[in-house]
């Protein structure tokens, strides 16, 4: 089974639902605390949504300075699969982990709305089981989802592969509608849209699934 | 001119009768601190001294009922070892001088009174009233409260799930800002705000205190706006006393007390909303007839140089007072170190004092240091409970018989009705698309239609397959033209909402927003208000379980109509699938369920309908409450959807009240939600298009001769309607609109208004 760690920040408050998709996925899941400086064995980590230090100055600028950060730079560092969904996207750009930025919408206010992604690339953790091209019912939560990078790391994100989703209708004003992004060696992935919601019909949507058992399945595989 | 200073007792919102009692009270002159905590404990807010006499006549008991009104949220037991706690309050006036932040604090006030309960909050919902779109200071108000609901809701955690929007020039001075919220616990972690144990610690967890929020509940809640422009001219007065929100400190905040709930390390917890640390701790002294020393020392201040009534009474937020043993401060104090929550000892339970008369009196003492001078010594429950209680004079307004008697039923003129639906069509999604409606995984049906549906679950709850729903309702419309029939009608409403989504009705709570009590006809419509609920809730048989009255609406002297709040919970046994929503299908038969026509003199009533005060005209003779039409309808619905949601298959495509707006309104908004069109036969007139009262539902269904023979087997009237079909909404030759230009009306009509597009 894998075991996969949810790191909760004073703010998060995506930990529970992260932690429960985990586990329907049969998958086990490990809250571990900010203050925390080592993860133990663990074969995933999920930065989950939320207001990690109630997004004070901007949102992840103050998590990236959290203890167990250093512990996650590592576990990445060595290969391991980590995942920032949300507010957790936010913060491993800001840790530098992932490549660009967040800006705020395009409308400059918070959305909470279905979207609908194109799977773009399978050649991460999160996209691995999803078909290239297939759409994802995903709903969006977030004030800064707007992806921003410069032209330089644009390109290197198109030629090596690193934009793993798109938004069909581009909800926020994200550059080229991504919506969510690997590193090079395709283990650390983020993206604004909340698979963890999108777990089952009786919700609104399934489709979620297809990302998270890619992610957990990684780490099952891995143990 | 020269006048005398004006006495302080005056200035802090006490009359001279109350000064008068306070001196009973003690037996001596009140100093200038003991005066202060009068005033704001003695409030309208706080006492309710004008409304209790009337609320009283509410019914508030039931089998299922765990706690019922006077804590900081009723509680139901929900089944399954699970507890819901339910609250409504308002945040009117600070909302009307600050929006963002009025609404920002009110989202953090409910949601202190549900986790002090010992439950997780699990969604919010806020009920919005402003004037027209047309102004430009109701813009502002419109988006800085939704900013705020958004601003704190979303970064609390706390999914919002729904409420109400309404404009009526009535608020224009004065809008409403309701805010409900629900939480769920495992019934053994029940937590009341009761101090107990002589020698256990008060602690303050959470925010310094500053002096923001000083006089809230006396200065800004419990009086009128002066001025014709309500907020807009005393801004600058009156704006020291808007509280100023950090959802951070609350996330944190309710985090820390569940688990020291969890954990058992407190003997009692109450929240610090309205006047403060002297409420807190007057209030759990009183309820647990022990006596309180309170240190103002130890206070963690904000400011410099408070004073000591500065401390006991600002309303600072993210603050809540724990009964803790001396044994568990330290593990207390571990808790909260983990989420960088501040906990001091800021009191000390103490004995009853024992009178000269022999009996034993909780006194609450404040003190400049424990072992310090005292600063001021009354009882505990003279503060907490022993405000004078006024039964103030009633009187029906003299007017209402000629308002009645201008009714739009019997003279408007029809006119173009497919103008008319087109200009009543606002879909509200611009507002909810703004709030995280789904965190905790539990959001079922969401904002924008009946009712919201949620799963009942969440951290640390045991596993349930039941779900709960959640209405608030309102019709000032109805309850300017009869505030009793009105606010039964409103609660018969969501119920109605609640059976869309299959919910059996539980329990209610109402937040009466009125004008100002001094005035007897206001007074006149809370009594009847209150008649009218208590009618409905008996004959439903719902418990009240909890409220809020807001008095003082006016500006310029004239008062807000009648604004009776009802929040409706309700409970689906078994929820394992969505219900059916208003998604018909092409090629359904559409059914109107319950009776057609409204109970009283006139079949198809517009009074207070939303077509008729369109049109100016705001007269005329409601329909009448008639449960008995009502209950068996109800029950029918409900249970054709609870079984949709407990996994049956069913005939049955979409279900939707007929509400707001009235039948007309009711097929567009699902036409608009599907794009698919609906031919109806024939209906009777305008008045049929647009008549508002509840009872009435519409159903799809793919099989209509099974679901008519299920119908007329539970003793429901139905009637054929027509069939769902086509690219247009053509109603009995009164009206034909394409589904496409519907859509496109009712979906721009929030942003138009708002000038975003």
């Amino acid at each position: 089974m894998a075991r996969i760690g949810v790191v909760v920040f004073p703010g998060s408050n995506c930990e529970y639902d992260a932690a429960a998709a985990v586990e329907q996925l049969g998958g086990s899941a490990e809250l571990i605390f900010h203050s925390a400086t080592s993860l133990g064995d663990l074969d995933g980590v999920i930065l989950p949504g939320g207001f990690a230090h109630g997004d004070y100055l901007r949102p992840g600028a103050l998590a990236r300075f959290s203890p167990v950060m250093d512990a996650v730079a590592a576990f990445a560092a060595a290969g391991g699969p980590v995942l920032g969904i949300c507010n957790g996207f936010q913060v491993l750009t800001e840790a530098g982990l992932l490549p660009g930025a967040l800006q705020k919408n395009r409308g400059l206010t918070f959305l909470c709305q279905p979207t609908t992604l194109i799977v773009s690339s399978t050649r991460s953790v999160l996209t691995r089981a999803a078909t290239l091209g297939a759409e994802l019912v995903v709903p969006i939560n977030h004030f800064s989802g707007a992806y921003t990078c410069d032209d330089e790391t644009y390109a290197s994100l198109v030629a090596d592969d690193q934009i793993v989703l798109r938004y069909r209708d581009n909800p926020n004003g994200s550059r080229d509608d991504i919506a969510g992004v690997a590193n090079e060696a395709g283990n650390v992935v983020g993206l604004m849209p909340h698979p963890e919601r999108a777990m089952s019909s009786l919700l609104g949507s399934a489709d979620g699934r297809v990302l998270l058992e890619g992610f957990v399945g990684v780490g099952a595989a891995a143990h | 001119m020269s006048s005398a200073p004006e006495p302080l007792h005056r200035a802090l919102g006490l009359t001279d009768s109350e000064l008068d009692d306070i001196r009973q009270v003690l037996s001596r002159d009140p100093n200038p601190l003991e005066l202060a905590l009068y005033g704001v404990m003695w409030s309208e807010h706080c006492s309710y001294k004008s409304s209790r006499i009337h609320l009283k006549r509410l019914p508030s008991k039931g089998a299922h009922v765990l706690v019922g009104p006077g804590e900081g949220a009723g509680v139901i037991d929900a089944g399954d070892g699970i507890g819901i706690a339910i609250r409504i309050e308002s945040h009117n006036h600070p909302s009307a001088i600050e929006p963002y932040q009025g609404a920002a604090t009110g989202v953090g006030g409910i949601l202190r009174d549900v986790f002090s309960m010992g439950a997780r909050p699990l969604a919010v919902m806020d009920p919005l009233f402003f004037g027209n779109l047309d102004d430009a200071r109701n813009r502002w108000l419109v988006e800085g409260v939704v900013s705020g609901i958004s601003g704190y809701g979303n970064s609390v955690g706390v999914p919002t799930i729904g409420g109400e929007l309404t404009f009526d020039e009535c608020y224009s001075a004065n809008p409403l800002v309701n805010v409900l919220a629900v939480g769920a616990l495992p019934t053994d972690r029940l937590a009341l705000g009761v101090a107990s144990g002589w020698g256990n610690y008060a602690v303050l967890l959470g925010s310094s205190t500053g002096r923001d929020g000083i006089g809230g509940v006396s200065v800004l809640a419990s009086a009128g706006f002066a001025g014709d422009d309500g907020a807009a001219s005393i801004d600058d007065a009156k704006r020291p006393s808007v509280q100023v929100g950090d959802p951070y400190e609350e996330k944190r905040l309710i985090e820390a007390c569940l688990e020291l709930l969890d954990r058992g390390y407190v003997v009692g917890i109450q929240d610090l909303g309205g006047a403060g640390l002297v409420c807190a701790t007057c209030e759990t002294a009183a309820k647990g007839g022990v006596g309180m020393d309170v240190d103002i020392t130890a206070v963690p201040q904000r400011e410099l140089g408070m004073q000591a009534f500065e401390i006991m009474t600002s309303e600072s937020q993210e603050r809540m007072l724990a009964i803790v043993t001396p044994e568990n401060f330290d593990a207390v104090q571990a808790v909260c170190d983990k989420w960088e929550v501040r906990a001091n000892v800021v009191g000390h339970v103490v004995e009853p004092t024992i009178m000269t008369d022999g009996t034993s009196v909780g006194m609450l003492r404040i003190r400049n240091g424990f072992d310090g001078e005292v600063l001021a010594e009354v009882p505990a429950s003279s503060l907490a409970d022993d405000a004078p209680l006024y039964d103030r004079p009633r009187q029906r307004p003299s007017d209402l018989d000629a308002v009645r008697a201008d009714d739009p039923t019997i003279d408007e003129p029809v006119g173009d009705a497919a103008a008319d639906l087109l200009d009543l069509l606002v879909d509200p999604a611009w507002v909810y698309r703004q709030y995280d409606s789904q965190l905790f995984l539990n959001t079922v049906v969401g904002p924008g239609r009946d009712a919201a549906l949620l799963r009942l679950a969440g951290p640390g709850l045991p596993a349930s397959n039941r779900g709960f729903a959640i209405s608030t309702d309102s019709n000032p419309r109805w309850c300017a033209l009869d505030p009793k029939d009105g606010t039964a009608l409103t609660v018969a409403e969501g119920v109605a909402n609640l059976a869309c989504v299959g919910a059996s009705a539980k329990a209610v709570v109402n937040c009466l927003n009125f004008g100002n009590p001094e005035h007897p006809e206001v007074m006149w419509q809370l009594s009847e208000s209150v008649d009218g609920m208590a009618a409905a809730c008996d004959a439903l048989s719902l418990p009240v379980i909890g409220g809020n009255v807001s008095l003082y609406n006016e500006s310029g002297g004239r008062d807000i109509d009648p604004t009776p709040v009802v929040g409706l919970l309700g409970i689906v046994d078994s929820l394992v699938a969505p219900p059916p929503g208003w998604d018909w299908n092409d090629g359904d038969a559409l059914v109107l369920v319950g009776h057609r026509e409204a109970a009283g003199a006139v079949p198809f009533p517009l009074a207070g309908s939303r077509w008729a005060t369109r049109r100016g005209r705001r007269g005329g003779q409601l329909a009448s409450f008639d449960a008995s039409r009502l209950v068996s309808t109800f029950n029918f619905v409900t249970a054709e959807v609870a079984s949709i949601c407990a996994g049956k298959v069913s005939d049955v495509t979409a279900v939707h009240d007929v509400s707001g707006g009235g039948l007309a309104a009711a097929l567009a908004e699902m036409a608009s939600v599907t794009r698919v069109g609906v031919n109806v036969a024939k209906l009777e007139g305008h008045g049929e298009l647009f008549a508002e009262f509840p009872g009435r539902f519409v159903v799809a269904t793919s099989d209509a001769e099974a679901f008519v023979a299920r119908a007329i087997g539970a003793g429901v009237p139905v009637t054929l309607l027509g069939t769902v079909g086509g690219t247009r909404v053509h109603l009995g030759g009164l009206l034909s609109v394409e589904v496409s230009d519907i859509a496109a009306r009712r979906g721009g009509a929030l942003e138009g208004a708002l000038e975003l597009i």
